[in-house]
């Protein structure tokens, strides 16, 4: 009896050291599938087939995932050719646009990429304020998407400044000067996320490690603490409505 | 041990394991506080190499009346008027762009919100909240004026010539 390569893959003994469920298509293996496996038990075991239908919930969670996706994938190779210093980063940037193979191609998929992240969880928000999906059992996860937003908006500010163009310049002048106004600690905020009293190297410097390094991180976190509640409130809610039609 | 719950009865008994516990929970919460406290004093710059504060604007004489003269790198102006001498922070008050002096119209207006100063730092059109403040004018050994842009003195307080 010939056996085709991929069975004997899956028979194997490593293969089975790392996927312990069998291969048959039972709906237990099927269940075993998510809940064996580290990055797919944040979804439902199963799910309903109304609430996957792209005018129930407009797939916008997804597209925002699939936005930080993309960044966190695209936003690497960028910082290989990115040194965080002046001048040299506004000629790292010119340098990606027009020397580096398919560089332009790279950093605009991360500019847009992330113009799309932010319309489209503002989107997400509005559809699941409108669905009324914000409230119990879910109103905690409405909390961790507020702070999600908070996050992506602190992502696309501090990736302003990292070309250090004119635009980047002024723009976190005007930022920080906001930050400025904040009650009694607003200078020493503004002082502490400059790394000194003016926009300078210190400035992009700080920007870069928050941009690279602590705010995907805390995105990271929070995606995933996101995701699985969603499973853990009981899925999706789309339209209020659509629930109660499927009640017997 | 019933006796010992009894003996107080107002307060409940705490037992060995809850005082360990609270100990050992008080102990990381110190440390927490210790190490938040070392973040914050590591991540603030102790010495920062940024532009002086203070430039020299030059002679007292080369400020006749009506003369402004516009010092990029400090982000002032310094203004000669009939009874003295006073510099002007350029650093808008809205939201810190830097101000353009327009010798056409006699006034200063910034190009990011569209605010507008006169030559005394007074908010012509807004947005914005402030005028512009006047910054220290002094004299050096050598008889030059000397702006410190960090110091900012009451408007209308001229150095006189």
């Amino acid at each position: 009896m010939r056996v085709s390569l991929a069975s004997r893959v899956r028979g194997s003994a490593v293969y089975r050291s790392i996927v312990r469920h069998g291969t048959t298509a039972t709906n237990r293996n099927r269940s075993l599938v998510v809940f064996e496996n580290l990055f797919l038990h944040v979804h439902p075991v199963k799910v309903r087939e109304k609430t996957l239908r792209f005018t129930h919930t407009f797939w916008l969670g997804g597209i925002t995932l699939a936005c930080a996706f993309i960044l966190f994938v695209g936003g690497i190779p960028l910082m290989f050719y990115y040194h965080p210093s002046v001048p040299q980063a506004y000629r790292d940037m010119k340098e990606l646009q027009y020397v580096v193979d398919n560089g332009v191609f790279l950093r605009n998929l991360h500019r847009w990429a992330a113009h799309a992240m932010v319309l489209v969880a503002v989107l997400h928000m509005l559809r699941v304020f409108y669905h009324r999906a914000y409230r119990p059992p879910r109103q905690f996860n409405w909390v961790i998407g507020v702070l999600l937003l908070l996050a992506t908006l602190l992502l696309s500010y501090t990736g302003y400044l990292l070309p250090w163009d004119q635009l980047s310049l002024w723009g976190v002048s005007v930022g920080t000067s906001m930050v400025k106004e904040a009650p009694f600690i607003g200078e020493r905020i503004r002082f502490y996320l400059l790394g000194g009293n003016v926009v300078s190297e210190n400035a992009l410097l700080r920007f870069y490690v928050l941009h690279c390094v602590v705010l995907p991180v805390a995105l990271l976190l929070l995606v995933s603490v996101h995701v699985w509640r969603v499973r853990k409130d009981g899925g999706v809610q789309g339209p209020a409505g659509a629930e109660r039609k499927n009640e017997p | 041990m019933p006796d010992e719950e009894s003996r107080d009865g107002e307060t409940e008994s705490i037992s060995r394991r809850d005082v360990v516990v609270r100990l050992g929970v008080g102990a990381c919460a110190l440390a927490a506080a210790g190490s938040a406290a070392v973040t914050l004093d590591f991540l603030e710059p102790k010495v920062l190499f940024e532009p002086q504060t203070t430039f020299v604007a030059g002679a007292p004489l080369d400020f006749a009346d009506g003369t402004v003269r516009f010092n990029r790198e400090q982000k002032a102006y310094v203004i000669g008027t009939a009874g003295g001498v006073y510099a002007l922070s350029a650093v808008c008050t809205h939201l810190g762009c830097i101000t353009r002096f327009r010798s056409e119209q006699r006034m200063i207006a910034c190009p990011c919100h569209g605010s507008q100063f006169d030559l005394e730092g007074n908010v012509v059109h807004g947005p914005a909240p402030r005028s512009l403040p006047w910054l220290e004018v002094s004299e050096n050994a050598s008889g030059s004026l000397v702006v410190e842009t960090r110091v900012i003195v009451p408007q209308g307080k001229l150095f006189r010539v």
